[in-house]
């Protein structure tokens, strides 16, 4: 095993590389630019490719004709080009065909600014291009992760025929943590029965996007969306942390998360009874082990992030508004802080009975 | 018209009816003018090409003008040897 | 034997498309497209490419030009076929890659992907359809239409005040320098048919060589939408587009052009680990040591003073030592010539939030920074300031140290490295417990492969630690 300190950006070229994937196309933009600087250097020194395209509608196209071939590729981007990319992504969609995006957040809308935001929850998870599809979403919190769960997105995008985001923050891309180096490496296999590779294996294959007949259209929209049911039931991801005996549960996932953890060692010194779920998987959403805490009754929620309610609205829908769902949040560029959370948490825990 | 002898076996274009969708690119290239447009109608509603049976002298253009691909085969006779 | 002439490289029927017809195209009667399918295909035919092939379906008339090309087919987004060409021919090196394309298509909403990939030289052979109009939407003008056609969004006739003028695609690509064949080919007559058949065949013959861009434009009516019969659609082709936009190849460089050849990926494990020098290049897992404590360290000063990596050489210190640990700097445009500062968290468990806002240590490297960050530094926390900025006096409970920085680093050999010498200071004065190894390991990784860097700075490192450890802190 193998330790080096490295930038969360970097690491997501770590993982795609170790993932196999065979090419990297983008485009520069804060803070999202070292995974491409980074790709630059590293993918043709393993004979991938790398091109750095004319726009991320580019970008996300040439995806679209890698991902054609069967074989592992990736962009990565931040809200302005991930708006472009949103086209790309249905198309992708509508193909099936398997892609990672890694969006590297930063403050919206319009040309914000380049500090941490999360306010492309939406645009991601829900889909920010136009039809009933859905990507699967993960959400690292940290340099490790921002490794191992790119390598996870490409087992998912190709398992799943999906396109899967690594959705991350400013934060998470800019920040140096010792990362673990991945243990194995993957030689992808293409699978023939659907790519198309310029091969005479393959030469019966096509890649589209459209049925101009309505029932046609309607039944792969139900192919679709029976899909995503067995992805909501295979692949939803949390953890959970102090959260046994806990009567507020702070939901975050990202950056947020690790200063709501912060958060909830505070409170627990002041013995108010606090923990933290975390989502990992943000499509599908873990409702099942969110449900599960709120089952008892009598607990609360706290979604502590830095957008406008986007990830609250996901934990009330989860719940189906089961319990109260409060929101500690920031935007802009600024970041939530302990002391924020803490004081809500203090204020709950109060009129919720004087509990101590 | 140019008739070739009997004996020597001649070039013919061979349109199919039900493909044919009425254009006429065909009957405006052919140098022989050995192409016409019936006034029968085929199962799709065109009113298809018809060779007039004789005068085709194989130059392919009928068949490259023709943007159907299965509408016009162009039969040529083994050459000469 | 006889030789029957009929169309070869299309399938013989067309089930992708349904419905009662499945053996007749799409397309309107008289349209060229069919045309032009059909010599593709007998080019495709003919060299033997159809295995290795990957057709591209535009969004237009061509939408579905995979329900005819017997070959690999892909259909992709309006524009955007040579950005996903290039992405087909980037990750497979044998793949011929052919995108057909209309005007709208081509030259209006995906101009830029089109300039892009032939100014990258991809290896596609692009067939562009210009017939002057939007054709599938039902008629409106494109970018091609000629000046005075009417059209459904020129009623009265293209005004190049309003709309420009016509775009000459082939002469537009031929100002760029990678293209290997450029030529505009129509079928008004039987000659220019035969003409458009070897330009179409050149074209592919390119692709089979692996030699790079081919681009043909192809002059045609859109008979239905210009409500012409194959007759006027093929005077108005001769008559007006081909005034407008001239026949003839513009560029061959076929027979000088050589093969681009891509490399093949290497998913090796050993390889990837090379690349990454992980073995020379590794730190120790971090030890959880519960009691140890926490330290969060804020660095400050101008772009270009070393803060970031001097936090860099921190966090590595304390990497190498077995703590958790992490590194947040200020990041984009601010750091040039502006301000930078970064925080290092060092720990015996875990990282939670990597910012640091209350302060143990605060470094200062100028004036600014100072103001900035000094009223976040904990009660019991220690000021390290750059001495050139002239005496500071700190808040009630923070202890200051002004740190001759500069001159240290000139007297320890390297005027450059204050940064380090503030290494130095913290390595003696920061309470971290941390193994003078580590502080050695860390500046030889920083500075790796730059052998004179790492002496240079490592002496900078002991003069300043050795100053330090004689000065009192209040
Ligand atoms: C993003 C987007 N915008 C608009 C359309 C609608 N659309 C379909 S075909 C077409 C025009 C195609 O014209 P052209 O490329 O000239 O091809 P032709 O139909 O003439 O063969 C347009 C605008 C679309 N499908 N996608
Ligand atoms: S092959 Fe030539 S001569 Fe014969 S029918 Fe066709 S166009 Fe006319
Ligand atoms: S609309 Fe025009 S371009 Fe499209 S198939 Fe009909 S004639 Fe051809």
């Amino acid at each position: 095993m193998a330790t080096q300190l490295i930038k969360g950006n970097t690491a997501v070229v770590v993982g795609a590389l170790y993932a196999g994937c065979d090419s990297f196309f983008g485009y520069p933009i804060t803070p999202a630019s070292e995974i491409l600087h980074e790709a630059a250097k590293r993918f043709p020194q393993a004979g991938r490719r790398m091109v750095q395209a004319e726009s991320e509608e580019a970008a996300i196209n040439m995806v679209y004709g890698a991902a054609t071939t069967g074989r592992r590729a990736m962009t990565a981007s931040s809200g302005p080009g991930i708006s472009l990319k949103s086209e790309g992504i249905s198309y992708l969609s509508g193909a099936q065909l398997p892609a990672v995006v890694v969006d590297i957040m930063r403050a919206g809308p319009g040309l914000g600014n380049i500090g941490p935001e999360q306010g492309d929850y939406n645009q991601v998870v829900k889909g920010g291009g136009h039809g009933n599809y859905r990507c699967l979403v993960l959400a690292p919190a940290n340099v490790q992760e921002m490794c191992d769960l790119t390598i996870r997105a490409f087992e998912l995008a190709h398992k799943w025929r999906m396109v899967a985001f690594v959705l991350a923050d400013g934060v998470l891309g800019q920040m140096i943590e010792p990362l673990r180096f991945p243990e194995t490496s993957t030689t992808p296999v293409t699978d023939v029965n659907w790519a198309v590779d310029g091969t005479a294996e393959t030469r019966l294959n096509v890649v589209t996007s459209i049925f101009l007949d309505f029932d046609q259209q309607e039944a792969f929209n139900r192919l679709l969306q029976d899909k995503y049911a067995q992805v909501e039931a295979a692949e939803q991801d949390s953890e959970a942390y102090r959260l046994e005996d806990a009567e507020i549960a702070l939901v975050a996932y990202g950056i947020s998360a690790r200063i709501a953890q912060g958060a909830v060692d505070a409170a627990r010194a002041e013995g108010l009874r606090v923990g933290l779920f975390r989502p990992i998987t943000l499509y599908p959403f873990p409702k099942d082990a969110l449900r599960e805490f709120v089952a008892p009754g009598g607990r609360q929620l706290v979604c502590v992030e830095m957008s406008n309610g986007q990830l609250r609205d996901d934990v009330k829908l989860a719940i189906d508004c089961a319990c109260p769902v409060h929101l500690v949040n920031r935007m802009g560029g600024n970041l939530v802080t302990e002391e924020d959370i803490l004081a809500r948490s203090r204020e709950l825990a109060r009129s919720a009975g004087g509990r101590e | 018209m140019n008739q070739l002898p009997p004996d020597v076996p001649a070039p013919y274009p061979v349109i199919d009816p039900l493909e044919c969708k009425s254009c006429g690119r065909c009957v405006m290239v052919c140098p022989k003018k050995v192409l016409e447009l019936g006034d029968e109608l085929n199962a799709r509603g065109y009113a298809f090409t018809r060779y007039k049976g004789a005068g085709c002298i194989g130059c392919l253009n009928c068949f490259y003008a023709c943007p159907e691909p299965n509408a016009i085969k162009v039969h040529l006779p083994a050459k000469e040897t | 034997m006889e030789q029957v002439v009929q169309t070869r490289g299309l399938y013989k029927t067309f089930p992708r498309k349904g419905g009662a017809a499945q053996t007749a195209t799409h397309y309107c009667p008289g349209c060229e497209h069919g045309v032009l399918h059909k010599l593709i295909g007998e080019a495709l035919a003919d060299l033997d490419l159809q295995d290795r092939t990957i057709v591209i379906s535009p969004v237009g008339c061509g939408v579905f030009a995979y329900y005819y090309f017997d070959t690999g087919n892909v259909q992709v987004a309006h524009g955007r076929a040579a950005a996903v060409g290039t992405g087909i021919s980037r990750t497979q090196n044998n793949a011929v890659v052919v995108s057909y394309q209309g005007d709208g298509d081509l030259a209006s909403i995906g101009l830029n992907e089109t300039l892009q990939a032939a100014n990258r030289g991809e290896k596609i052979a692009v067939f562009f359809v210009n017939n002057t109009v939007y054709g599938m939407t039902g008629g409106q003008m494109a970018p091609t239409t000629l000046v005075g056609s009417k059209t459904i969004t020129s009623p009265e006739g293209r005004d190049p005040v309003q709309a420009g003028y016509p775009l000459h695609m082939a002469e537009l690509i031929n100002q760029l320098r990678a293209p290997v064949y450029i030529a505009r080919v129509s079928f008004s007559n039987m000659g220019k048919l035969r003409r458009a058949r070897q330009a179409i065949r050149k074209a592919l013959e390119i692709q089979r060589d692996g030699k790079g861009y081919a681009f043909v434009e192809v002059l045609m009516a859109c008979p239905t939408n210009q409500k012409m019969n194959v007759e006027e659609a093929t005077r108005f082709v001769a008559e007006q587009m081909e005034v407008e936009y001239p026949l003839g190849v513009l560029r061959d460089r076929a027979a000088e052009a050589v093969p681009i050849v891509r490399s093949e990926s290497d998913y090796a494990k050993e390889t990837l680990d090379r690349i990454f020098s992980l073995d020379t290049d590794r730190a120790p897992d971090a030890q959880l040591t519960p009691d140890a404590p926490t330290f969060r360290v804020k660095m400050a000063g101008f772009g270009g003073q070393g803060v970031l990596s001097m936090g860099i050489i921190l966090a590595r210190t304390a990497c190498q030592a077995g703590k958790f640990v992490s590194w947040y700097p200020s990041y984009g445009p601010e750091q040039r010539g502006g301000t930078a500062n970064c925080g290092v968290v060092m720990s015996g468990t875990p990282v939670g939030t990597p910012l640091v806002t209350a302060s143990d240590i605060l470094v200062a490297m100028n004036r600014p920074s100072l103001e900035k960050f000094l009223r976040d530094v904990k009660p019991g926390g220690l000021l390290l300031y750059d001495a050139a900025m002239g005496e500071v006096t700190p808040p009630a409970g923070v202890r200051a140290l002004a740190v001759p920085a500069t001159r240290l680093a000139q007297e320890g050999g390297s005027a450059r490295a204050a940064n380090t010498a503030m290494v130095g200071v913290l390595a003696a004065l920061g309470g971290f417990d941390l193994p003078e190894r580590a502080y050695r390991e860390a500046i030889t990784c920083n500075f790796a492969g730059k052998d004179a860097v790492v002496q240079a700075n490592l002496a900078v490192f002991d003069h300043a630690r050795a100053w330090a450890l004689e000065q009192e802190l209040p």
